[in-house]
């Protein structure tokens, strides 16, 4: 267990404010996605999921093809897409065209992918005014901080810590009232969008017959950036195509549900383009930035391959009983939960942060609540092997392998366990409680502390299973 | 060139080849369109968009519809989309309406400015409570986002069973316009300790009528 993650996970722990939030606002999503599910509301939902994981397994595993489909109509209607390999690449393209057209002015919709690649610190490295425009965003970039969930970016603030951040980035009066908040950040950046040269979106979907690509959100936030300024530029992940338009009839009746429990989020736009003659407003340029940043790195393995077909609903961090209790920002890179754990380690290397695969119990409720049907325990157990291969081949942690081989040697020769056993028994003290904590303190060295730190062992039986079975026979 | 070498990377792990077609293992479209008479059709449409805080009337004729928007609007400045429908219904002509706007800058300082918007809509849909605007010479984008308020005139017809009747009456929504959007209900936000607020960027008031 590396350091940093084992201290911010204590860290949340032991902070009980954030624990009762975390609690419930994911408590909150979870009931609303199961009553917005439920047989009596959305008979077909098991259907819908097989469908969509259908659809995902087949446009992953010909990703090339949807890809040039998707780029060829959004060509023809004098769109530009990009193709970008990192986060360098993205801002190179986004500053250049800035540059272009003379912008210092951005707005931006709240996107993931925009989030895992630094955008906004970068285009403001290089001077441009670059601002947040979903709520929960917006109150972040003002103080500096990365999304806590997926859907619910700022669920660790409070109204009280929001009324501290306006005071202090805005000179706003202190204000805790929540509607007042709203009217208030909404004030300030409704006079960005009117002023803003470039807009910057996210994509839920592109749309490979349509050249489209479609954004879900209910504030107006994404409609807005997408709307006023004269330039829109979209930056969506390679694994983002859907063959059809028709196919969103299957996505567009889960997303929403499994996310926040909505039917459908207060605005769909499902966007093919710059305006056409004849159209009166939205914007004059369009470009979509497909990004790789590691994403090619899924694509060999079978198995792992389904960790792309993620369309972001973040069901899995609200059903997830780790995730609810250690929280996003345990959590390196900027996706948390299930399918955090299962995403960081292959965008970054198995290495870079070895105990995401193992921060996971492997109950199986993320994969249960999955609307694409990701079996993430799967995934997890094959990264688990990875760390391990290379912690063989990096020969780390050799006292655990070999102490897991002593074990399997011991359990594959029975007379030798049950003798084992016996000396176990022996040496334990009899009766209730912890075997460990009364154990011998000779026993109780470093190695064996630290596996124990987290777990126990009953005291040993006076008479052992093998030794019962024999006077029964 | 980025693009060729992305392309290839996944190429090769897919083991595909270049201008390689899809195999046909595409699942089947899945859209299946319920039957639902006209009456419920309205009672599902009404039941959701009010659960979500929209109001929904409804007007025997377009003399009704003109009287029920006159009587929304009154005391409130407003804008008329050029919708041929608003036309009709004698909405555009009504007091105080301004309407007729083919410019992109006026159209956005207006719609800044007013404080109800006045649309028809192409569709709506009834299990959702949502509706459908695809972006026109007659609709700008901007009349349903920026002003505080968004009435909808959307005739009875129009009014589909929800998403999989949408996707069957139109497969392929970029061949019409540059922009579709489903609204379903006021803009909203629960970004702050997840207290529901009505009205963050868009409107948070939605009133939609029903003519026919």
């Amino acid at each position: 267990m590396s350091v940093e993650f084992d201290q911010k996970a204590h860290e949340t722990l032991a902070d009980a404010n954030l624990q009762l939030a975390i609690y419930t606002s994911t408590g909150r999503l979870k009931r609303g996605r199961v009553a917005s599910v439920a047989s009596d509301v959305l008979p077909d939902y098991q259907e819908l999921r097989t469908q969509a994981n259908a659809i995902k397994k087949h446009a992953i595993d010909n990703l090339d093809y949807y890809l040039e489909e998707f780029e060829r109509n959004v060509t023809a209607r004098g769109g530009k897409v990009v193709y970008c390999k990192d986060a360098t690449a993205v801002a190179d393209f986004v500053l250049g065209l800035a540059k272009e057209r003379g912008a210092g002015l951005i707005v931006k919709s709240k996107s993931m992918t925009t989030e895992e690649v630094d955008l906004n610190e970068r285009l403001e490295h290089h001077g441009l005014e670059s601002v947040e425009t979903d709520l929960g965003e917006y109150i972040l970039q003002l103080n500096h901080e990365k999304p806590y969930h997926i859907v619910l970016p700022a669920l660790h603030k409070t109204r009280y810590d929001v009324a501290e951040i306006f005071t202090r980035r805005l000179n706003a009066p202190h204000e805790t009232v929540i509607e007042k908040q709203t009217a208030l950040a909404c004030g300030v950046l409704r006079d960005k969008f009117l002023k803003a040269d470039i807009g910057i979106s996210g994509a839920n979907f592109l749309v490979a017959d349509s050249g489209a690509i479609v954004i879900i959100e209910n504030e107006g936030n994404a409609r807005l950036t997408t709307t006023a300024p004269r330039v829109h530029i979209v930056l969506a992940g390679i694994e983002k195509v859907i063959p059809r338009a028709r196919d969103l009839a299957t996505f567009l009746k889960l997303l929403a549900r499994s996310a926040t429990g909505q039917f459908l989020s207060a605005y769909t736009s499902f966007l093919s383009g710059a305006r056409r003659p004849g159209e009166i407003d939205g914007p004059d340029e369009f470009y979509v930035v497909l990004l790789d940043n590691g994403r090619t790195r899924l694509l060999p393995d079978r198995e792992k391959r389904q960790t792309l077909y993620c369309i972001r609903c973040g069901a899995c961090l609200n059903a997830c009983p780790v995730y609810r209790k250690i929280g996003g920002y345990s959590f390196p890179g900027v996706y948390s939960g299930p399918i955090g754990a299962i995403l960081t380690p292959q965008f970054l290397g198995v290495t870079h942060e070895p105990a995401l695969p193992f921060a996971s119990s492997l109950c199986g409720a993320c994969a249960e609540v999955c609307p694409v049907k990701i079996d993430i325990p799967k995934v997890l157990l094959e990264l688990r092997s990875e760390v391990q291969k290379a912690e063989t081949r990096d020969n780390r942690n050799r006292l655990e392998r070999l102490s897991f081989r002593a074990f399997a040697w011991l359990m594959t020769h029975p007379r030798l366990y049950e003798m084992a056993g016996r000396i176990a028994a022996w040496m334990a003290p009899a009766g209730e409680g912890k075997w460990i904590s009364s154990a011998p303190p000779w026993m109780n060295l470093p190695p064996v502390r630290a596996w124990l730190s987290q777990r126990d062992l009953p005291p040993p039986p006076a008479k052992s299973f093998r030794e019962q079975w024999r006077q029964r026979r | 060139m980025t693009r060729d070498h992305i392309l290839h990377r996944i190429r090769t792990a897919l083991g595909r080849s270049a201008g390689q077609a899809a195999p046909a293992d595409l699942p089947p479209v899945r859209l299946l369109v319920p039957e639902v008479d006209r009456e419920a059709r309205i009672l599902s449409f009404t039941a959701r968009l009010e659960a979500l805080g929209g109001t929904v009337q409804r007007a025997a004729t377009t003399q009704e519809a003109c009287a029920l928007v006159a009587a929304a609007i009154e005391g409130k400045s407003a804008l008329a989309s050029n919708a041929p429908f608003l036309a009709e219904c004698g909405i555009a002509a009504l007091a105080g309406v301004e309407t007729g706007i083919t410019d992109r800058q006026r159209l956005q300082e207006r719609c800044a400015a007013i404080k109800v918007g006045i649309t028809s809509a192409d569709y709506a849909l009834a299990d959702t409570g949502s509706l459908v605007m695809l972006s026109t010479a007659h609709e700008a984008r901007l009349v349903s986002l920026l002003p505080p308020e968004h009435i909808a005139v959307v005739p009875v017809e129009r009014l589909l069973t929800g998403l999989d009747e949408l996707f069957t009456v139109l497969p392929r929504p970029a061949e019409q316009t540059s922009s579709m959007v489903l609204i379903t209900g006021p803009s909203r936000t629960a970004d702050i300790e997840q207290i529901l607020v009505r009205g963050a960027h868009g409107p948070g008031q939605v009133l939609a009528i029903l003519v026919g």
